[in-house]
């Protein structure tokens, strides 16, 4: 898998869903139209700072609330092209995988790494590097069925390939 | 090694005798479940799947509700697209305005829920459904799509918190407090991707209702699942509302959990979740501050159901809701609604000064029907008080049980019915 490589926008813990993308705009499924709306309630200039390849680090439980998938596709549709976390909630992990935006579990990083700071990943080893810190930190590997599913860049993508989900590695 | 009741369901259902916390396994769906927000999404990721339809249409249930009836008219293109997609695919259980409640309260009530079942949904409170002894939990729409497809889902198999309920809950207090309560104790990422499996002899001074609301909001402490065991009032439930067969599993007694908690019921307090999260959490007697309220809601999935309209009647009864008090009672479905008027509670709603809305999520998640201004503050019987959740970015939500709610709506202030004249 490719790294990402960006900008860091830096948020604390608890990130909801209602923040990410409030419902007020779940009346359109568009990612672009949604990508405008992302972050508004905790970062009104996110999306006209954001540049593509930029990350968003996290404290813990990013992504709390609720199931609307429209939070991670927003996120990717903005052009954010990592998420790194010191722990996600559970169904924007699952979200996330399944629609290909790559998310790192890596308390350490997430708790060093500063707003602004530049910051690279590598899919395959889950190695962070803080180019402005000169810092590296080891984030959580992926069990190989969920690689396969971001490797296909998705999960309807991976479901057309094998049919099924059994392939659970 | 002993599995828990969720771990036992899962296991029947991936054709395997155990598993153990942290395996990956594929399991067989009994029902798909979504909403006017998430089926859309759904719909568009079914399409892409080189699939021919759906893999059961009486195992999948469509239930348009967020913003419902139509709030606008992209809302109206995105149900208009549900509608198409159950009459294309002959879905049995697709429910159209007129029918439809909100769904967590309604598939119940339908007997489209039962012990044994595994449930997933495109709404993280599917967990609600654990009230009865299923394994239910919350996914996005492309889990709900590959589900509608396949009528499989992937899982990592969760490790479990288990909560020892004994005692009898106090007059006023409800299975909201009792929630709220645990929240407040092992915060909102307490449960993270574990179940929530809530035992002991306290359980039987629950009323389904209050089990409902307990299962509801384990995704505010991070939960996968919240899951109660079958007894006698949950059987007697399902034979009630429905004819499927259910069946009952419960843990082993060397099961592993990886912590454990007792609580006494009986020690509990009407309990009021503070902004902005559903931990901020103090009993009545903790707040000594007047916190004046703008709007009162009580309804939604957690808290729309028949007792807990009934309870805000008791409350509101030979009363009157305060001068500029916004109260917005909202029946969780048809059926609530229909017996809540046989009851005469709604008269009682109406003659307090409350409206009284068509079964709709709404102002639960700030989609309609009840939006905050800048400052303003709402007392509801919701779930989630999160920044901008209900409007405004400025503006607050105090999550609290019908009780508490409909006494804040008499007083104008944050209030136990304890505290009225």
């Amino acid at each position: 898998m490719k790294a990402a490589k960006g900008k860091v926008f830096k948020y604390g813990d608890n990130v909801d869903t209602d923040v990410i993308i409030p419902a007020r705009y779940l009346n359109s499924s568009d990612p672009a139209e949604l990508a405008q709306h992302c972050m508004e309630d905790i970062d009104k200039g996110f999306i006209d700072k954001v540049q593509k390849g930029d990350i968003i680090v996290a404290t813990k439980n990013f992504g709390c609330g609720s199931s609307r998938e429209h939070a991670p596709i927003a996120i990717k549709a903005a052009g954010v092209s990592c998420v790194i976390a010191e722990t996600f909630a559970r169904i924007f992990y699952r979200n996330a995988i399944n629609i290909g935006l790559p998310i790192v579990e890596c308390p350490e990083a997430a708790a060093a790494i500063d707003a602004g700071d530049e910051v690279e990943v590598d899919f395959d080893s889950g190695v962070i590097t803080d180019v402005t810190k000169g810092t590296t930190y080891q984030g959580q590997a992926f069990p190989e069925f969920m690689q396969k599913i971001i490797a296909a860049e998705g999960l309807v993508n991976y479901i057309n390939t094998t049919q099924s989900h059994a392939d659970l590695g | 090694m002993g599995m828990t009741m969720t771990q036992k369901i899962l296991a029947a259902h991936a054709g395997l005798d155990q598993v153990e916390a942290g395996q990956l396994i594929e399991a067989d769906l009994d029902l798909v479940l979504g909403n006017d927000i998430t089926s859309p999404v759904a719909i568009k990721e079914m399409e892409k799947m080189k699939v021919d339809g759906v893999f059961n249409k009486d195992k999948i249930a469509l239930v348009p509700d967020h913003f419902v009836p139509n709030k606008d008219i992209k809302s109206a293109e995105h149900c208009k697209c549900v509608r198409e997609f159950a009459k294309k695919n002959e879905i049995t259980n697709y429910f159209e305005v007129g029918q439809m409640g909100i769904e967590h309260a309604l598939l119940p009530e339908q007997g489209l829920t039962v012990a044994g079942d595994v449930i997933i949904g495109a709404d993280s409170h599917t967990c609600t459904y654990g009230a009865l002894g299923a394994f239910s939990t919350g996914v996005g729409s492309t889990d709900m799509a590959a589900g509608m497809a396949t009528g499989k889902a992937w899982f990592k198999v969760p490790s479990a918190i288990r909560f020892n309920l004994t005692g009898k809950p106090s007059e006023w207090v409800s299975g909201k407090d009792v929630i709220l309560h645990i929240i407040g104790m092992i915060g909102v990422d307490g449960a993270l991707y574990k179940s929530m499996e809530f035992t002991g002899d306290g359980i039987a001074n629950l009323t389904m209702d209050d089990r409902f609301t307990i299962a509801n909001m384990a995704i505010e402490a991070g939960g996968k699942n919240g899951i109660f065991p079958v007894d006698e009032l949950a059987i007697s439930y399902m034979k009630e509302h429905g004819t499927r067969a259910y069946k009952i599993y419960e843990a082993d007694a060397d099961a592993v959990y990886d912590e454990e908690y007792t609580i006494d019921l009986s020690t509990l307090r009407p309990t009021v979740a503070f902004p902005h999260l559903p931990e901020n959490t103090k009993t009545i007697d903790e707040i000594k501050e007047d916190i004046a309220v703008d709007q009162v809601v009580i309804g939604s999935c957690t808290n729309g159901r028949l007792d807990d309209l009934r309870i805000a009647a008791k409350v509101l009864n030979g009363r009157h809701v305060a001068e500029g008090m916004r109260c917005i009672v909202i029946p969780a479905t048809q059926k609530i609604y229909l017996q809540a008027m046989e009851e005469g509670l709604l008269k009682t709603f109406i003659e307090a000064g409350a409206i009284v809305s068509t079964p709709t999520c709404g102002p639960c998640l700030g989609g309609y029907m009840g939006i905050l201004a800048e400052g303003e503050r709402c007392v509801s019987t919701t779930n989630r008080n999160f920044v901008g959740r209900m409007g405004h970015v400025n503006s607050e939500i105090y999550l609290a049980s019908p009780a508490v709610a409909a006494a804040s709506a008499v007083t104008g202030k944050i209030s136990c019915p304890c505290q009225l004249t």
